[in-house]
């Protein structure tokens, strides 16, 4: 799907993202944050707007912020402040969202991303993100337009949103192409889960993207005019939507016309963005320090407390499996990508008995056959049934000869799908490997007769003939011949013994 | 600082959303120019060497502990709706054009 880079015009892209942060409680209110329950059943006076209340900053969240901006390596500020952003929306009763302006939580990190290659032609490279800032503000409440749901001139409003805290984490324009969007937010999204500061779910509103795009000439180094897409509701939408702006703008600019600043959205069944909005002059908040709360105040102890307690983040795990396990950069970065891959592969690791050898086997396991079934299903580790002792039983298996690793490897789906024991699965199937010697001499002796050519070669000393000959035993026993054993059978009766 | 005219008050009426009878908008104007022009003295004192002060109270962040208590009940929490479905307050219809 990735496109290649356009002929003319280099993209640049800069991403909004806002997350909820895992509190228990909402922002300025203590409310519970609770996700499908009916409308306005989780709402708090503070939430409702009403007169006479007063906010009072949730010290989780300010915590969830800190552990966020230190794991994008951001400068959190000693001093922050909250503002009143001020625009008027039936799902935002105050009249204004309390957010940061001038006075961030933090400014000035980076990300590094794997961008996958774009094609066979092409490869994978890994590339550092800037981070402009992150800021904590409240989520608004939720409006339901389905006419469906709310009559045709009728919209609803759900306030259980209303207060939710949320982390806005701006990057730099430093996007160069919408499959670089998508393994920004692929990797912003693990390593907020992994930091334990959002569940990131998308579905659930958890995790939401804006995006701004605008194209130059190549060579260029003053940026073109940008427009930006809103709401984009998954990874796939980021790209495909960043994707047909970029043909958009590139179309008016080749007609020799200029971009307009405005705000689209993108329609997933036509491939197109659509303008919602020409933004006539910059959207003017009016924001002002919110004279209900004190400027945010965070000493040095305290971030060096949350520093502390921070998990062990996937650039920490790569680089300790490097060394410790001499595992490649590659197996390294995909293995550490997800907290659940980089917990499970550790797991089959230490059911292995430890180390590099042990290492290198579970990461071969996982990279080449796990990964592969978790793919076609479109699944993540943790939701299936494959229990890292399962793995590394049957990996066992395949190493102590008892069956063959062309035999194992289908099970491994099947473990994924359904769970169970891999040695009660090889012996249902019978999968177990020959070894016998008797069995292996008539397979040798059935491919030395069917193929008397060949074994003329391997006798004349041309050695990828035996590599020939292996493969038809193999093929002659249903994969199941224990290779060492079926090699040393094949030579000896190769030699007439 | 910019000074308030005629323009700027109905600038901000709209921002605000609110209707102005052109008397009005011409009547404050000349009272929002009055207040600022009196504050506008404080323009006179030399604050260079002054560290700008957020708040008259000499506080530490007031924080509270991340404790959920039971929500209102949502018939409480609808008292006031001017119209409602359910459990959902009901409004006119809105274009979904601005979220964040």
């Amino acid at each position: 799907m990735t496109a290649a880079p356009h002929p003319t015009y280099e993209v640049v892209i800069g991403l909004e993202v806002h997350v909820h942060l895992r509190t228990e409680s909402k922002l300025f209110s203590p409310a519970p944050v609770r996700y499908g329950e009916p409308p306005n059943h989780a709402v708090h006076p503070i939430d409702l707007g009403l007169p006479g209340v007063l906010p009072v900053l949730n010290r989780k969240a300010v915590e969830l912020g800190i552990r966020a901006a230190l794991a994008t390596h951001c400068e959190v500020h000693a001093r922050s402040v909250f503002a009143r952003k001020n625009y008027f929306y039936p799902d935002l009763p105050k009249g204004y969202q309390i957010s940061q302006y001038e006075d961030p939580l933090a400014t000035g990190g980076w990300l590094e991303i794997d961008v996958p290659a774009a094609s066979a032609a092409d490869d994978a490279y890994v590339t550092r993100i800037g981070l402009t800032r992150i800021h904590i503000e409240e989520d608004a409440g939720k409006s339901i337009h389905d006419a469906a749901v709310a009559g045709a001139d009728r919209s609803h409003v759900d306030l259980n949103r209303a207060g939710v805290p949320l982390l806005e984490i701006v990057s730099e324009p430093d996007l160069r192409s919408p499959a670089e969007a998508g393994a920004y937010l692929r990797t912003l999204q693990h390593l907020l889960r992994y930091a334990g500061v959002s569940d990131a779910d998308m579905e659930r509103g958890q995790f939401r993207c804006d995006a701004n795009l605008s194209l130059r000439r190549h060579g260029a180094t003053e940026l073109g005019t940008r427009t930006e897409l809103k709401n984009l509701n998954s990874f796939r939408f980021v790209e495909e939507a960043l994707a047909a702006e970029t043909v958009r703008q590139a179309g008016l600019l080749d007609a020799g016309r200029d971009i307009q600043q405005c705000t689209l959205s993108y329609d997933p069944e036509r491939h197109a963005t659509r303008v919602m909005r020409v933004k006539e002059n910059a959207d003017d908040y009016r924001y002002f320090p919110d004279p209900d709360l004190i400027a945010l105040h965070v000493d040095a102890a305290e971030i060096d407390a949350v520093r502390r307690a921070l998990p062990e983040l996937p650039e920490q795990k790569r680089a300790r499996w490097q060394t410790g396990y001499e595992l490649s950069d590659y197996d390294a970065r995909q293995l550490a990508e997800s907290r659940a891959l980089a917990d499970f592969f550790e797991a089959v690791v230490a059911e292995l008995g430890g180390g590099a050898r042990a290492a290198k086997s579970a990461a071969n396991w996982i990279q080449r056959d796990v990964r592969a079934a978790l793919g076609e299903r479109g699944v993540e580790i943790e939701t299936t049934r494959l229990e890292a002792s399962a793995l590394a039983r049957l990996i066992a298996l395949v190493e102590g000869g008892r069956v063959t690793a062309q035999s194992a490897r289908p099970l491994v789906a099947e473990l994924l799908d359904h769970g169970g024991d891999p040695e009660a699965l090889v012996r249902a199937r019978g999968l177990e490997a020959v070894s016998d010697t008797g069995a292996l001499e008539a397979a040798a002796d059935a491919v030395i007769a069917a193929h008397p050519e060949v074994v003329e070669q391997v006798r004349g000393g041309e050695a990828k003939g035996l590599n020939f000959l292996m493969g038809q035993i193999m093929k002659r026993t249903q994969g199941k011949a224990s290779p060492g054993a079926a090699r040393e059978v094949l030579q000896r009766r190769l030699r007439g013994a | 600082m910019g000074r308030i005219d005629r323009a700027e008050v109905e600038r901000i009426a709209e921002l605000a959303c609110l209707e102005l009878a052109p008397d009005e908008a011409e009547r404050m104007a000349a009272e929002l120019a009055a207040i600022l022009g009196y504050v506008e003295q404080l323009a006179a004192l030399d604050t260079d060497d002054i560290e700008p002060t957020d708040h008259a109270l000499p506080l530490a962040t007031p924080f509270r502990d991340d404790r959920a208590e039971p929500p209102l009940a949502p018939e409480r929490a609808l008292a006031n709706a001017p119209e409602r479905d359910g459990f959902a307050f009901v409004v006119p219809r809105v274009l979904d054009e601005d979220e964040s």
